[in-house]
């Protein structure tokens, strides 16, 4: 039986178990539910919990072990394969596992039954043709070794799934039976029900974290990997970016930070005087009407996609400096080469980043209370004199929190600078030249057939821990300023 | 009540400070204040009494047009400061805010030190040379607040960490800065202890000397107390206005009576 109609009958359990808490519970006092302790939706709703619960988790953890477990079981039987290779075992695992999804599928469509699946040999039967005639490729002639590991492994994960179906139903069952014989009008549902809830909250976010923890700790051994590999003052000191897969390459990080910054910083300069500006015009000067209209107009931009931001990089911005600061412009100066420069890709930044820093910085300004600003206006202060010494010192650290969060995006974009800014990496103090940034050069790194063994594509990995480490830098920075400002203010 | 009437003959010399004819107020469509007209008199305290909701705050802010900053809020009549009329388009607002200052009925300091809070207003309209002038008046406006002595040593500390009552004094303070000729006063002692109060009270009567003062209370002993006018609101309408001996002994209109004597509010 499927997982899912597993968990469709646990539902259903679940439900029934439901109506039948309640109608218990109701029993239990005649009716009268003043006598009960909690309202009767709580019993049904604490045995649909102790029914669906338990039995689900059961399903989701066998699931994740069913594989591994099997894997392990099934290994043993090739023996051929050079034992220490671990990335050509998994080949071999997937081989098998293909030949056994390809065999299930041969006898769901009768084109075998289900003894000659069971009792098939390499050397009587084309089993490459039988398979693919069922729509299952293989790159391969299967060899007798991996016919009969797939054999195997079928074999056993059928009983594994049987055995799946009933110990969860079984736990379902129970689960809801004891809930249900537990149910009496001075148990407390109420309570349980609500603990029921705090774990299952506790649970989202144990979930989040883990996930995260997760990911950094994948890049922590990828980073260890790649200095393993590669000297790590190379990497920090390097002044020269010039991967080669055949090896005698330098991955110095210097080139890209340096890029990163001047985008990054470049943008910024577009975008928060600008959004701010933007800002403070819509909360404290446009009336309702105008604000009602510009300040989603604002917010489209937003959504855009940044891949045509990039475009609008590409065909637009970077043809238009090049007119007027490149060979024969009309600045006459001659300092752009081509189209794609960091002037490009951070003036386009700076625009995907406006929307972002006037709506985080326009709920802010909105969230000063409106007697401060009658206070200051009731002294004589203009409006401006109001929102320069009034409004914005109660909302700087709110503002600060939006530029340093505006920040961690402009140096984690990516799609702008592969088109804007070009690829070359490049230690140069000319914004009118091409360079390139940390995150355009994992992509690089990481595209084509890369080989998880060699550095040049391990310094993704690193390139990512890097950034990570800036970013978070950045944000904790952003929280020291808040906290600070507000032991002031409060 | 012999001093009352005393007090009576010197306003009847004043010369009328403010003058308000015909003034609607509306919020959309809420017709809060109704066909008010007012003369309220130079070097006088005039206390606007009435039950919650009657329109004292929005007449009071009628008078520095800080009802300007509600959108929704429509001025209608006229009101004439010194003769001049506050709505003409000529007038600038921030201009008469300067000369008509406000406490707001809720304590609003800004998130500065205490310091900065009362040198806010000296400093905008540029009346300290240097700093111990700004030093001096700031001193001064603290002293006329009556809080002083309670946070003398704390001038750098941030206005907002005060209690409420010291927050409500050091608006007063604040407002009383940047020595406006009209001192608009909205419940200013509704947060304050007796002993704050009758601090705050003394300078009222101190400030009577030199400017016009317009206090808003639900005190009906503070508005005799200071006050030698009373007007009194009763839903929107200005019901009565007269001296204040008069308004508290001898009312004219039934429901001034009534909500004296404690019966409507
Ligand atoms: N900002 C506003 N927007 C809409 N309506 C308002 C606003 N301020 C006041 N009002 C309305 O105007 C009327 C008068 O309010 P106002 O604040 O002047 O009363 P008040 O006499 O000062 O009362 P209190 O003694 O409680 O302070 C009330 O009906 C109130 O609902
Ligand atoms: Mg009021």
């Amino acid at each position: 039986m499927s997982a899912l109609w597993i968990a469709l009958i646990v539902l259903a359990l679940a439900a029934g178990g439901y109506v039948l808490g309640r109608k218990r519970a109701l029993a239990s006092v005649g009716g009268n539910t003043r006598h009960l302790h909690s309202l009767p939706s709580y019993y049904g709703a604490n045995v649909a919990m102790m029914a669906a619960v338990p039995a689900l988790i059961l399903l989701v953890i066998w699931l994740i072990l069913q594989p591994m477990v099997l894997n392990r079981m099934v290994a043993p039987m090739i023996g051929s394969v050079a034992a220490g290779e671990a990335g050509e075992m998994s080949l071999v695992m997937s081989d098998v596992r293909r030949v056994a999804d390809g065999l299930d599928a041969a006898v769901d469509q009768g084109v075998l039954s289900g003894a000659e699946a069971r009792d098939m040999q390499s050397d009587s039967t084309d089993v490459r043709a039988t398979l693919s005639n069922v729509g299952v490729a293989l790159g391969s002639d299967v060899t007798a070794e991996t016919l009969s590991a797939a054999q195997r492994y079928r074999a056993l994960s059928s009983t594994g799934s049987l055995l799946m179906t009933v110990v969860v139903l079984a736990v379902a069952l129970a689960g809801a039976i004891t809930a249900t014989l537990r149910t009496h009008r001075d148990f407390r549902a109420r309570n349980v029900v609500e603990h029921g809830m705090r774990v299952l909250l506790i649970g989202a976010a144990c979930f989040a974290i883990l996930t995260t923890l997760g990911i950094v700790l994948s890049l922590i051994f990828n980073t260890v990997k790649f200095f393993n590999l590669y000297p790590a003052s190379d990497y920090f000191f390097g002044l020269t970016w010039s991967p080669s897969f055949g090896g005698g390459s330098s991955l110095g990080i210097l080139p890209l930070l340096w890029g990163t910054l001047y985008i990054s910083v470049i943008a910024l300069a577009v975008a928060v005087p600008i959004g701010l500006f933007a800002a403070i015009y819509l909360s404290e000067y446009a009336t309702p009407r105008i604000r009602a209209f510009a300040k989603p107009m604002l917010e489209v931009l937003a959504g855009i996609p940044t891949i045509v931001y990039g475009l609008f990089a590409l065909l637009t911005v970077g043809p238009l400096l090049v007119s007027v600061f490149g060979e024969g412009g009309f600045a006459g100066v001659g300092w752009m080469q081509g189209g794609t420069a960091v002037m490009t890709a951070g003036l386009v930044m700076g625009i995907m980043l406006i929307p972002f820093v006037s709506s985080l910085s326009d709920d802010i300004i909105n969230a000063v209370p409106q007697t401060m600003r009658d206070g200051s206006l009731g002294l004589g202060a203009t409006k401006s004199e109001t929102v320069r010494q009034v409004v914005l010192p109660a909302a700087l650290p709110g503002i600060v929190g939006a530029i340093l969060l505006a920040a961690s995006r402009a140096i984690g974009e990516t799609m702008i600078v592969v088109l804007g800014a070009g690829a070359a990496a490049k230690l140069s103090l000319n914004p009118f030249e091409a360079m390139t940034t940390v995150t355009a050069k994992i992509v690089s790194q990481l595209t084509g057939d890369a080989d998880f063994s060699s550095p040049e594509a391990l310094v993704a990995f690193a390139l990512g821990m890097t950034l990570f480490v800036i970013t978070l830098g950045l944000n904790i920075f952003a929280l020291w300023i808040v906290r600070k400002y507000r032991e002031q203010y409060e | 009540m012999n001093d009352m009437r005393q007090i009576e003959r010197a306003v009847d010399m004043k010369q009328t400070k403010i003058t308000a004819r015909g003034v609607q107020v509306y919020y959309g469509d809420n017709h809060a204040i109704k066909d008010v007209s007012v003369e309220i008199a130079d070097k006088t305290v005039t206390a606007f009494i009435g039950p919650s909701g009657c329109g004292k705050s929005t007449f009071l802010r009628c008078l520095n047009r800080m009802n300007d900053t509600i959108s929704i809020c429509r001025v209608e009549g006229d009101i004439l400061i010194d003769n001049e009329d506050i709505y003409d388009p000529r007038v600038d607002p921030v201009q008469l805010r300067a000369k008509v200052g406000m406490v707001f009925q809720k304590p609003n300091p800004f998130p500065k030190s205490i310091y900065d809070n009362v040198a806010y207003g000296p400093k905008i309209h540029g009346l300290a040379r240097n700093k111990a002038e700004l030093d001096e008046i700031v001193e001064k406006a603290l002293r006329r607040g009556a809080i002083w002595d309670e946070v003398k040593d704390r001038l750098n500390a941030p206005g907002t960490g005060l209690s409420g009552g010291q927050q409500q004094r050091l608006c007063i303070a604040r407002a009383v800065a940047t020595e406006p000729e009209v001192l608009l006063m909205d419940e200013p002692c509704s947060a304050l202890d007796p002993i704050a109060t009758a601090q705050v009270e003394e300078l009222i009567d101190e400030l009577r000397q030199s400017y016009s003062v317009v206090i808003v209370t639900h005190s009906m002993q503070q508005a005799a107390r200071v006050s030698q006018k009373t007007a009194f609101f009763h839903l929107g309408n200005l019901v009565e206005y007269g001296e204040t001996g008069e308004i508290f002994t001898n009312p004219e209109d039934p429901r001034t009576e009534s909500y004296i004597t404690g019966r409507i509010g």
